[in-house]
């Protein structure tokens, strides 16, 4: 019997097949369904300050406009003695996710203010969460903000939170920055548990009829998963942090080459919002009859087999990689790229 | 004596809480000024609040008012303590019943804010006039004069009625106290447990129908018996004012509040005498102290219960040196022998002499006088000149008060600059915009004060009637003593003004005493401002010595991220300059309550809050004021001098806030007025207006179709027409084909629009340089203000087109049509205005129009003036509101004596044949008018007619030119919301559907009790947050279109226009033309579904989409013909409901208030949602048949 269990986080798990950040999480019997179907642990959707913020002010804009204004008419809504405008709903998710499954349940945060990162981290401690992953999720626009700033921002959240919870935090990150590997230093000094490689942003597009921007929610493609198999390739070995490959982790073979560079999990959400929470069991099901059929006895043992330190070709995930990627174009791609 | 708690409140909410802790059921229904007693039950049950024996009362909220007096009267009779809340005429409503509960000796206490009835014109304001029309039911009325009062009084009542058995009308006067704000102590459970004898209650428990004792009540009785059973009931009425004294004298022994059932006041050796009821006494008792103090003998006696008169107690509490008295009522009986209370107080004097009780030895001189209508101002000033005709060898009789009657010289003169206001008492008055929260920040003030400091503090709000860009001016007073002074304040020793835009239209500072302070909002600086202002207020600062301060409140606001609320920022300054407190403190004080009132919000709010606070103080700065006027800047006048006089002389005084001074021959005598008066008003409240880009422009015509306030005008003309046009009028070649050769022009009213950018938001134009921009874009108004005003007074010069060269089934076309609906007070963005506005387009010139009591008819019909409007040839809608209740029936009415008159005009042309001439007759008896063409015709036809039958001299003749232009097509609109349509008027409605008389009835349907601040309705949907329905209405919406369609004959259509317009002209087109009852009902959306209101057209987009709001027509002309007369005209849905509800608060808001249940909700308003679109979707697709001609479709 192959071995799957891997650790992340601390985290014992039976499996690398982790159910990452998405909207499937939102339902408490999705959660348990990931569990039947063998998800060895899920991280939920993230808590979004500036949501809870924007809500706030919403709900006060709302309740305010038109008031005091017309003589029969001074409001428009009744007004309940209380409200639930914090993060009290995504809290009472966690608790209840807690209750329902024996899978590690990983929250997910995405902070404004460095106060919210600490508070509503501390709150999703208490509420019981296995983990933290910090959705650090942010664009910068601003002419004046030097890359060194963005990073420290990273480094500000990841500390302060570090400093407030006790649970394992992992950083969930974008792959733009002008030196990554140096980043994930900084990140696993500043004592990270693990690095979620990577975050993928809505992308804007245009509605050519409308003349619209619209910002479409694109499901991942097997294809995005070479850009953190290349980084975790890189990384592996040379950071204490745990691993987390995440963007196009589709099949088994997906995961295998993932756990391969160096992923101590895999995660999950485009292919299960297309083809089910079951597909878990599938993926599984294929991975051990790969493992099985190639003599592997754990994934422990495979993990980082074909890193940066380990694969004997090092190049290959350098610029070298460019080059031959490119010589393997078909020709109808090739003529347009030369 | 308990300690007890002091509370600042209004009336209602003081009344409310007595009502809800000592009743099991309370039936309600939403109506000026009552509804917020209501509200509060609603919300209390909500929250699981327990009455005084620990279980949570039933709040049901009712049709009508009648339905609730109905169901009142149901739960009396199986043993509920039972009440309602009403006013005007929902207590009308619940007059029948009120005999019945009266006849039957049922205990239950009516809390009335009592309200003006509707005659010349509807008037949510306050007297006595509804009240006095309940007085012959056989119900006790109490009195109550203040939020005290009232507060107490409803526990005296309740207490009084189980005892008694006699049910208690208790009432106080409607906005005056019921809206009142003031500082009072609170009632504990343990007085109200001291009050309310259990043993009454078992009795009434005990009188309960029961299958266990079963009785029959209700019974019909014939000659030989009835009168004696109504005879049985007389020493119940015997004992009442007993028992109620009774209960007052119990109540002083827990309080040490005495009341008495008519209270004296004043000089024990009073000469003249002052009777009254109501807040109006308060007013008399403080007038009488200051009199009597400077050497008069006057005294006031305060009737509280009016019914049972109690004649011996009555006429024992007036001193006996009394010599003449003045009875004033709040209400008006045309034609009696003088007013109610007058005629019982003559009528008691009378009997108490002849059987010597008291201590007169005389009949003294006795007058009546009315006052106070409609919450006319009654001052210390009125009551001197009521006492100095008493004073008068032979004093006025059947005087009036308050008012200047230049007809029948009823009325008294008085000095406005008589006053009694202490130096002791913090009186200021703050002028504010609705949408800037001055409102809110002075009750909050209030609060601070009346709640954290020994001082007491009085609140009073007065509001204009538009719903958009609404001016408020908020009256408050602090001081060491209780604040009885139920009138607005005419000497202030602060004076704030919040916005800018003020000065150039009001006098701000006429009020402001002499060494007073003056607090502006303004963008200037110390240094600037003084040239900024008005010649007339710099010559008011200097000469009345004022301490002058001023701050950028809106900078401070949007800093904080406040936006436009400048609340906090000025409650700050009034804090930190008026030293009603010390600053630290107040500012402590305001804080706490910040974090108070919004902590519930979430700390967003808060902080938000809190910076405002924290930014305020650096930018306030007081004024240097010189010495010398150096302004010229005049105020504008309220309407241009081009007005027609009556525009002019009346109704601009209005406008101007001077209506007060209006006398009685300013007014008409039956109120009718003139219409299209509203263009006259400019309001200028756009900081913004929208700004046509021709070259971008495709020429939809979409933008002037959804403008709310018809704003956006678009012409087509002749080219020539621009020999004189203005330098920057924009004009471009008419795209349209059929328009080869002519020119086009969008025009913008700049100083009528509201800012909506609803225009904007629905251009499907974009500038293909930059797509921010379309072919209409918002910039601001002032650069621009003089400039469009030229042009758009040069637009409207240029004729309109002929009506018949246009196809009116499409948008673009049928939008140059001219909309006799224009400028009206609605809310900016209002989705109610662009349907009416598109039914006057098509039909507004030959139109009659029934409008339903509500939205529309406060911004339709709400002076000073009116958006109904006519045509260059001075023709258009003819409008009315009667009622509420009966809509549909007062528009069958219309129509039945339209018929009638055009049948009667037929026989008459037939029988005048000879005389005008066959052909002529013939030719319109025959029209067909089936299009603006034909109607052209007809028009021409009947002029000729006219022309002939001036010639003749019979009396047929001289009646049918009476009579003829009933000949041209006329159209009957019945108009009015979802709480009209499908609650109170529902009855009415069916029974005109069902008469197949060719009526046109347009449902605005907002989904809630839009006018009354968003009470639900039988049309809220499920899910949805209202008030009556905080909890989330549990039951799905009525299908009000299918009903109607079981009838076969009645057109019915279900259109929205921001989803899809052609659609909704179409079943307009329909509508009016099918020869039959027609209803539409429309989606409109509504400041009262919290949205943002650029966003409406969106919101009704994803209804549709959703399947929300099926778009669909029913047209019975189909089924004639052997067609599903069904026709669903929208896409089956391509979205989840949940993303349309969450668009809007009220739907979102119960996941913030009650998440388990949103969720519920949520699932089953989506099944809602798959029902109703798979039977929708069998009616549009099943086999047809008419029952003629055999199935259709298999």
């Amino acid at each position: 019997m192959v071995d799957l269990s891997t650790t992340y986080l601390g985290l014992k798990l039976r499996t690398p097949l982790v159910a990452s950040a998405s909207p499937l999480s939102e339902e408490i019997s999705t959660i348990k369904h990931m569990e039947d179907a063998g998800a060895s642990a899920v991280v939920l959707y993230s808590l979004f300050e500036e949501q809870i913020v924007q809500d706030q002010l919403d709900l006060h804009h709302h309740t305010t406009f038109g008031t005091e204004s017309f003589a029969e008419a001074l409001t428009y809504f009744p007004d309940p003695a209380t409200y639930h405008v914090g993060p009290e709903g995504y809290l009472k998710h966690i608790q209840k996710a807690k209750e329902t499954v024996n899978i590690p349940v990983i929250a997910s945060l995405n902070g404004t203010s460095l106060g919210g990162w600490t508070k509503f981290a501390k709150q999703i401690e208490e509420a019981g969460a296995d983990a933290l992953e910090l959705n650090i999720y942010y664009i910068p626009t601003s002419m004046d903000l030097s890359g060194a700033d963005v990073e420290q921002t990273y480094l500000d959240i990841l500390t302060s939170v570090k400093e407030t919870v006790k649970i394992p935090v992992a950083v969930k990150l974008s792959p733009f920055f002008s030196n990554m590997a140096n980043m994930a230093k900084k990140l696993d000094d500043a004592g990270a548990n693990g690095l979620v490689l990577f975050n993928r942003f809505y992308q804007p597009d245009i509605d050519l009829e409308l003349l619209e921007v619209r910002r479409h929610v694109i499901l991942s493609t097997p294809q995005a998963m070479r850009l953190p198999l290349r980084w975790i390739g890189i990384l592996y070995g040379r950071i204490k942090a745990d691993m987390a490959a995440t963007s196009g982790v589709h099949e088994a073979e997906d995961a295998l080459k993932m756990l391969m560079v160096g992923a101590s999990v895999t995660m999950m959400a485009s292919i299960l919002i297309k083809n089910g929470v079951d597909h878990i069991r599938k993926v599984e099901t294929d991975m051990v009859q790969w493992l099985t059929e190639h003599e592997y006895e754990s994934v422990t043992q495979m993990r980082g087999s074909m890193s940066h330190l380990k694969s004997g070709n090092p190049a290959a995930f350098e610029r070298a990689q460019y080059i031959r990627s490119v010589s393997v174009l078909p020709d109808k791609y090739r003529k347009r790229v030369y | 004596m308990a300690e007890r708690e002091y509370k600042t409140l209004d009336a209602n909410e003081a009344v409310a809480y007595v009502a809800y802790r000592l009743n099991e059921v309370i039936a309600i229904y939403p109506i000026t000024p009552s509804s917020s007693m209501g509200e509060w039950a609603d919300a209390w049950m909500a929250e699981n609040q327990p009455n005084l024996w620990g279980t949570v009362p039933s709040v049901v909220e009712m049709q009508s008012e009648g339905g609730a007096a109905g169901a009142v009267h149901g739960a009396l009779q199986t043993g509920s303590l039972t009440t309602t809340f009403t006013a005007s005429q929902g207590l009308l409503l619940m007059i029948p019943n009120m005999y019945k509960i009266a006849g039957e000796l049922t205990p239950t206490v009516f809390h009335i804010a009592a309200r003006s009835l509707a005659a010349q014109a509807l008037s949510i304001f306050g007297d006595h006039s509804d009240v006095m029309a309940t007085r012959a039911t056989g119900w006790a009325m109490l009195a109550s004069n203040s939020v005290q009062e009232a507060h107490d009084f409803a526990l005296i009542a309740q207490a009084a009625t189980l005892e008694s058995r006699i049910p208690f009308l208790h009432f106080f006067d409607g906005f005056r106290t019921s809206s009142e704000v003031n500082k009072f102590e609170m009632l504990t459970e343990d007085d109200m447990r001291a009050m309310i004898d259990e043993r009454h209650i078992m009795d009434h428990r005990a009188r309960a129908l029961s299958p266990e004792h079963p009785v029959i009540r209700g019974t019909a009785q014939n000659p030989d018996v009835f009168f004696q059973g109504r005879e049985t009931v007389n020493s119940y009425y015997a004992a009442c004012p007993v028992i109620t004294q009774n209960m007052m004298d119990e109540f002083a022994q827990l309080t040490g509040r005495q009341y008495k059932l008519y209270e004296y006041h004043g000089a024990p050796d009073a000469e003249r005498v002052i009777i009254v009821m109501g807040s109006g006494a308060e007013t008399v008792h403080e007038t009488v102290n200051y009199l009597n103090a400077r050497g008069e003998k006057l005294g006031v006696l305060k009737v509280r219960l009016y019914r049972p008169f109690d004649m011996k107690r009555f006429i024992e509490s007036l001193p006996g040196t009394t010599r003449s008295i003045a009875v004033l009522d709040r209400t008006k009986e045309p034609g009696s022998a003088g007013e109610p209370l007058y005629v019982d107080c003559v009528s008691a004097l009378y009997e108490g002499l002849r059987n010597g009780w008291g201590q007169l030895k005389a009949m003294p001189e006795v007058v009546g006088g009315r006052y106070g209508l409609s919450s006319k101002e009654f001052t210390p000033a009125m009551v001197k000149a009521v006492f100095d005709n008493l004073s008068q060898k032979h004093p006025k009789n059947h005087f009036t008060v308050g008012i200047i009657d230049d007809v029948t010289h009823t009325s008294l003169d008085f000095d406005p600059r008589f006053s009694i206001e202490p130096d002791n008492v913090v009186r200021a008055i703050f002028y504010g915009l609705g949408s800037d929260g001055t409102v809110g920040a002075n009750k909050n003030s209030i609060k601070i004060i009346g709640e954290n400091t020994p001082n007491y503090a009085q609140g009073y709000f007065v509001y204009d009637s538009k719903k958009s860009g609404s001016v408020t001016v908020s009256h408050l007073r602090f001081g060491p003593n209780p604040i009885r002074a139920p009138y607005l304040i005419s000497s202030a020793n602060f004076v704030a003004c919040h916005q800018t835009v003020f000065l150039e239209r009001y006098d701000m500072l006429q009020e402001l005493e002499p060494g007073g302070v003056f607090l502006l909002n303004t963008p200037f600086g110390p240094d600037d401002i003084w040239d900024t202002l008005p010649q007339s207020m710099q010559e008011a600062l200097i000469k009345k010595n004022v301490k002058f301060y001023i701050i950028d409140a809106d900078k401070v606001a949007r800093e904080s991220g406040m936006g436009g609320r400048i609340n906090t920022v000025m409650q700050v300054c009034f804090f930190a300059i008026s030293g009603v407190l010390p600053r630290d403190q107040a500012i402590e004080e305001i804080k706490n309550s910040i974090i108070h009132t919004y902590g519930k919000k979430g700390e967003a709010v808060v902080e938000m809050n809190l910076a405002a606070v924290d930014r305020t103080l650096e930018h306030l700065f007081e004024v240097q004021i010189p010495t010398a006027v150096t302004s010229k800047i005049k105020l504008l006048a309220p309407v241009p001098e081009t007005a027609p006089p009556f525009v002019c002389n009346v109704l601009g005084e209005i406008i101007a806030r001077r209506g007060d001074l209006l006398p009685v021959s300013a007014m008409p005598v039956d109120g009718t007025y003139p219409s299209g008066t509203a263009q006259w008003e400019k309001r200028n409240l756009a900081s913004e207006i929208p700004v046509w880009d021709p070259q971008v422009c495709i020429q939809c015509g979409k933008c002037a179709l959804v403008c709310p306030h018809a704003v956006i005008r678009i012409k087509v003309y002749e080219p020539e027409v621009l020999a004189t046009a203005p330098e920057t009028f924009k004009a471009v070649d008419a795209r349209d084909k059929n328009w080869e050769g002519l020119k086009y022009t969008i025009q913008v009213a700049p100083e009528d629009c509201t800012a909506c950018g609803i225009c904007v938001q629905v251009c499907p134009a974009k500038n293909k340089s930059a797509t921010a921009l379309k072919a209409i874009n918002m910039e601001p108004q002032p650069p621009i203000r003089e400039q469009e005003s030229e042009n758009w007074d040069f637009f409207m010069s240029i004729p309109d087109i002929d009506r018949r060269n246009m196809k009116v089934n499409t948008i673009r076309q049928q939008q140059v049509q001219r909309p006799l609906f224009e400028f009206s007070g609605a809310c900016a963005g209002c989705g109610e205005t662009p349907y009416i506005k598109l039914m006057t387009q098509l039909f507004g010139d030959r139109a009659v129009v029934a409008n339903a009591t509500g939205c529309s008819s406060i911004y339709g019909g709400n002076l000073p003036t009116t958006p109904w409007s006519f045509n260059s040839e001075g023709r258009g809608p003819a409008w009315s509101n009667s009622l509420f209740e009966d809509n549909a029936e007062f528009g069958l009415g219309m129509r039945v004596s339209l018929d009638k008159q055009h049948q009667f005009a037929t026989e008459l042309l037939m029988k005048l044949s000879g005389e005008v001439g066959e052909e002529l007759v013939k030719a319109i008896v025959t029209a067909p008018q089936a299009d603006e063409a034909d109607i052209y015709e007809q028009r021409a036809r009947v002029a000729m007619l006219k022309e002939k039958l001036e010639k003749l001299d019979s009396g047929e003749a001289k009646q049918l030119l009476a009579l003829a232009d009933v000949l041209v097509k006329r159209t009957v609109w019945i108009i009015g919301g979802d709480g009209w349509a499908y609650d109170i008027g529902y009855g009415g409605l069916d029974h005109v559907l069902a008469s197949g008389r060719n009526v046109n009835i347009l449902v605005l349907d907002t989904e809630v009790y839009s006018n009354t601040g968003g009470q639900m309705s039988k049309s809220t949907p499920r899910a949805a947050v209202a008030k009556f329905a905080a909890g989330g209405k549990p039951a799905p919406k009525k299908d009000l279109g299918l009903m109607a369609m079981t009838y076969g004959n009645v057109y019915v259509a279900r259109v929205a226009m921001g989803a899809k317009d052609e659609h909704t002209l179409k079943a307009f087109l329909e509508a009016e033309a099918y020869d039959g009852p027609s209803l539409i009902i429309a989606y409109s959306h509504c400041i009262a579904h919290g949205i943002d209101m650029v966003l409406g057209l969106e919101s009704q987009k994803a209804a549709v989409d959703s399947g929300q709001w099926p778009l669909y027509r029913y047209n019975p002309e189909l089924s004639h013909q052997g067609q599903n007369p069904f026709i669903l005209d929208s896409r089956a849905p391509k979205m989840p409901v949940e993303r349309y509800l969450y668009m809007e608060n009220r739907f979102k808001m119960l996941t913030k208030s009650s998440p388990d249940v949103a969720k519920e909700l949520l699932k089953l308003a989506q099944e809602d949602v798959d029902t109703r679109w798979a039977y929708y979707d069998y009616l549009a697709s099943r086999p047809f048949s008419n029952g003629h001609n055999g199935h259709k479709g298999e």
